[in-house]
């Protein structure tokens, strides 16, 4: 039976944080690191996780832990793996927790020769879709409409004009062993897939939606309650791949109102009626490909 | 001990085999690639145990062979020109975090214009990286700095990456006879990497972090202080070296008959052979030339310098380098150590080499004839420039 979050370790691994109330990603870090224990070795790049976490004298990470550089992610995790081999230790696993531009953006281009490479290290994507970090500006997977500081809403231009990148489906093109899906509102499904990667021998990737409140325009006390709506709303979906094969794990029976999602975030107040149709249409589109192309739990 | 007919490249290679790293990561660039192509073969062949990691750049490279040290294994890389810079970001990174990685880089000339051929613009435009420079004149040093560079770096008091240069095509494609040790003699000489700086189970910790204003000084002050300390390690190094391989180094520089020099060229890399050539024809021709090769940039030979030069009455440098809008920067480094030690003599600088382009010893002979004179400029030799 896989771990969930009614049997997760009390142990903590990253607390004494600097992290926003209601930060997504410090509870990716924070839960991750309780599946997979003491023997996790961490990268984090340049970010909102290591700005909060690693801030000298005040260190927050109870096991190994290192900031690697902003593009590194992957290429340092590579390396920690390697040398430990090579010193022929075995019993560990390296983990990296990057955010959304460290990943789709500037680490791509590592995250890419690790999968090629099929180094043995787990890679997670906590997503928040912006460089939150620097102050809210767009990445490749900031959604399409929303307002960041690089894509103010003005006359001319209302948000950002270009949909989200699929990293899911960039990673797993690679032949990836195992990548996943997850949301911080389906805290089990995360845990399971957390726990699935940590036993795959080969490289892993997880990309979990992880809301910031700091940067979406929401309550602190939302961000769980965001997470799960995305998923409902089918603006985003739980899935897997593995073998060559796309799996999706949870089915919403009837999809909530895209609207009400968006109509709560301080990001995308300003969209019209158009723009969610926009928003809906190209939603319906993505289904009708799962639906044609992923097998159904 | 085997005598073997080596590239610089090859050399290079057998010095780390012998040296025996943990982890290898690399990516190809004209004129480093033999360096890497032969330690896969020695992966491959089982004559090195390494985990050698296909990188997808330079970038990845260096941030691989950080991961590696960083966790207590032994890591090299190599690179050049483009791909140094490209790595740039890593190269402060590892200095910063005091990971030892041994990297060697073929100095080669940095476009716009494209071009292969060597000069050394690649690594100088880099000595405020934080890393150790050396810089070889011939296949046999090579080896010996390969094997060296380990002793240095991974240190105790020095914890500083180490990045070995090699002329490119020059030194790198250029064939020689070669003693290469036994991999016994090499195993007496290095001792196996031991670090508390490192993610270690045991006593987990968190490295690469932030240090504000307040910390900030005291971590690069610590820095400058590790690159201080390579000067008596040097030494270490080299006295352990003579007494297992018989073969003495002489420091961060080496005098060739500067003793009793009226006029001293100094200069680095694999030209020295030719001044050196120079420096004896015009010895018979009884006019008191010496050469001062800088084998070492970090740290910077001050004392050194200071003693070759202090009794000459000119002396130039001749460098493969241009920082523009200034002068070359191993003049700018020169002049410096001479003013800080109040040694007053006119020092011109000539930038040659640019590009690859040839050196003769008759351009040699004439920097000589001009030393006379006492003037004192910068001159890009052979193309009848000189700053206005």
């Amino acid at each position: 039976m896989s771990v969930t979050a009614k049997t997760l370790c009390e142990d903590e691994f990253f607390y004494g944080h600097k992290a926003c109330a209601g930060c997504g990603g410090s509870l990716a870090v924070r839960v991750a690191l309780k599946v997979l224990g003491e023997r996790a070795v961490a990268v984090l790049p340049a970010g909102c996780m290591s700005a909060v976490g690693f801030n000298f004298p005040q260190l927050c990470f109870g096991n190994n832990a290192i900031i690697s550089t902003f593009a590194g992610t992957a290429s340092m995790l590579t390396g920690i793996e390697a040398g430990l081999r090579a010193q022929g230790i075995t019993d560990f696993q390296a983990v990296g927790f990057a955010g959304d531009g460290g990943t789709a953006d500037i680490g791509l281009q590592a995250l890419s020769g690790a999968i090629d490479r099929n180094d043995d290290i787990l890679y997670i994507c906590y997503d928040n879709e912006a460089y939150m970090n620097t102050g809210i500006q767009k990445s490749s997977l900031t959604p399409f409409g929303a307002k960041t500081t690089t894509t103010p809403v003005g006359k001319n231009i209302r948000g950002n004009l270009r949909p989200k990148k699929n990293m899911f489906e960039i990673v797993a093109a690679h032949g990836i062993p195992y990548a996943a899906t997850a949301s911080i509102g389906y805290l089990n499904d995360f845990l399971r897939k957390v726990e699935k990667a940590s036993k795959i021998k080969g490289t892993k990737y997880i990309h979990i939606i992880a809301p910031c409140p700091t940067g979406w325009g929401t309550a602190t006390d939302m961000t769980v309650e965001i997470a799960k709506e995305v998923v409902d709303c089918g603006l985003w979906y739980l899935a897997e791949y593995e073998n060559g094969v796309y799996t999706l794990n949870y089915e919403p029976k009837q999809f909530t109102d895209p609207a009400e999602y968006l109509k709560k975030q301080g990001r995308f107040k300003h969209l019209t009626e158009e723009d969610i149709q926009t928003i809906t249409a190209s939603r319906d589109a993505k289904w009708e490909q799962i639906y044609k192309t992923f097998q159904i739990n | 001990m085997a005598k073997k007919f080596l590239s610089g490249n090859e050399a290079f290679a057998e010095g780390i085999r012998l040296a025996r790293p943990q982890v290898i990561s690399a990516y190809p660039i004209t004129p480093q690639t033999i360096v890497v192509e032969r330690l896969s073969e020695m992966v491959e062949d089982g004559s090195l145990k390494a985990e050698f990691i296909h990188v997808e750049s330079e970038h990845s490279a260096l941030s691989c062979a950080m991961g590696a040290s960083a966790v207590g294994a032994r890591a090299f890389t190599a690179t050049s020109s483009q791909g140094l810079l490209y790595m740039v970001e890593c190269l402060v990174y590892a200095s910063g975090g005091r990971f030892p990685i041994v990297m060697m880089n073929a100095n080669r000339s940095t476009a716009l214009p494209w071009n292969i051929y060597g000069d050394q613009r690649d690594s100088i435009a880099l000595l405020d990286s934080g890393w150790i420079q050396s810089y070889a004149e011939n296949a046999q040093e090579a080896l010996d700095l390969a094997l060296m560079s380990y002793y240095i770096a991974e240190h105790k008091n020095v914890s500083t990456p180490y990045m070995a240069n090699l002329d490119g095509f020059v030194l790198t494609h250029t064939y020689e006879v070669v003693d290469v040790p036994t991999q016994e003699q090499a195993d007496a000489f290095l001792p196996r990497f031991e670090t508390e700086n490192k993610l270690d189970f045991a006593h987990p910790r968190n490295l690469g972090f932030s240090a504000g204003p307040d910390h900030n000084t005291q971590f690069k002050y610590k820095e400058h202080l590790g690159l201080l300390r390579v000067r008596e390690i040097v030494n270490e190094a080299e006295a352990r070296f003579a007494e297992i391989f018989g073969r003495r180094y002489t420091g961060l520089t080496e005098n060739y008959r500067t003793k009793d020099a009226d006029f001293i060229l100094v200069t680095l890399g694999s030209i020295s052979g030719l001044v050196r050539e120079v420096v004896d024809g015009l010895r018979e021709k009884n006019i008191k030339a010496g050469l001062l090769r800088l084998r070492y940039l970090r740290p910077f030979p001050d004392e050194e310098i200071v003693r070759a030069l202090s009794g000459a009455k000119a002396a130039a440098v001749l460098e493969k380098d241009i920082s523009f809008g200034g002068d070359g920067t191993v003049y700018t480094n020169v002049t410096a150590a001479l003013q800080k030690a109040g040694v007053r003599l006119p020092v011109s600088d000539y930038i040659v080499g640019l590009g690859g382009r040839n050196i003769s010893a008759e351009e040699i002979e004439q920097i000589f004839e001009e030393l006379k004179r006492g003037a004192v400029k910068t001159v890009f030799l052979g193309i009848g420039g000189e700053d206005a």
